[in-house]
């Protein structure tokens, strides 16, 4: 069994700010991360996905996986602010542990339209939010 | 425990698959597909799973290790065309995917049978794109 795990890049801002605190807690709580202008980062995301070979001695076409990471993931997020311009951060806090689970959910929900198949099976999504910070979450932790 | 040696090697190859035509070829494969081929700045990571030797507190001597990456893995690839001079791809296509279970087999064989087990290897073409094989295993997480 093989597992291949492609890197992909995006630089986004966001704001960790939760309207169930006060000014004063969300400050404590979130720190610099609080700034109300937001600030930004350049996130990286590996995504892993298993399998065995397929007709053309690969476990994942890659040129599918690219097309499904830019069109659920790159396109809407690139150069974008996570509060106010991805719906799925209208509540939800965008820490990067809600975005890996937010990227990790897109990418099964759209996962068949790429891989029709049983093979190959997103494994997991890995975001670096700066190279000291890393998130994963693995597929079958979403619903 | 488990121990991983990193070793590089730079050789070019071309997936394609002679049955097909150069347009059916490079729909399936993309740039990867060109016929004059292509080359990458390989890294390989082989990892060793098992207990410290009570004595060494080593599972494995990473010095010998590396001899065997070096003889094993470095010495048939680096600065080849892979297609041409490194069976068996001659005859199989020469994806991260194969690549990481040939050297698997190059491994397997050669390994003292006291230093833990192969657990895994793992392909890097680029930075951006890897592969993990482990040889008759599940993927794990």
């Amino acid at each position: 069994m093989y597992r291949v795990t492609r890197r992909y890049a995006f630089a986004a801002s966001h704001r960790l700010h939760s309207p169930e605190f006060t000014e004063e807690q969300n400050r404590r709580l979130y720190g610099k991360c609080n700034n109300p202008y937001g600030h930004g980062h350049n996130y990286v995301v590996e995504v892993s996905a298993c399998g065995p070979l397929d007709a053309a001695e690969r476990a994942v076409d890659i040129q599918a996986l690219d097309r499904l990471v830019a069109g659920q993931v790159l396109e809407p997020f690139d150069h974008r602010n996570l509060n106010t311009e991805v719906a799925a951060f209208e509540g939800p806090v965008p820490t990067s542990e809600n975005l890996a689970a937010e990227i990790c959910r897109r990418l099964k929900r759209n996962w068949t339209s790429a891989f029709p198949g049983p093979w190959p099976r997103l494994e997991k999504v890995r975001i670096a939010e700066t190279a000291r910070n890393i998130f994963e979450v693995g597929a079958d932790e979403i619903e | 425990m488990i121990i991983t040696r990193k070793v590089e090697f730079s050789a070019s190859h071309v997936c394609r698959r002679p049955e097909l035509t150069d347009e059916e070829n490079r729909r399936l494969y993309g740039p990867a597909a060109n016929p004059q081929g292509h080359g990458h700045n390989y890294v390989v990571e082989v990892s060793l799973r098992g207990e410290p030797h009570p004595l060494t507190g080593m599972v494995m001597d990473l010095k010998e290790l590396k001899e065997i990456l070096n003889r094993q893995i470095v010495e048939p690839y680096d600065h080849r065309f892979l297609n041409y001079e490194v069976p068996p791809f001659d005859r199989l296509v020469p994806t991260a995917e194969n690549i990481a279970r040939d050297i698997w087999g190059r491994l397997e064989t050669q390994l003292p049978a006291s230093g833990g087990r192969l657990y895994a290897v793992r392909v890097y073409e680029t930075p951006d794109l890897y592969v993990d094989y482990f040889g008759d295993q599940p993927c794990t997480a």
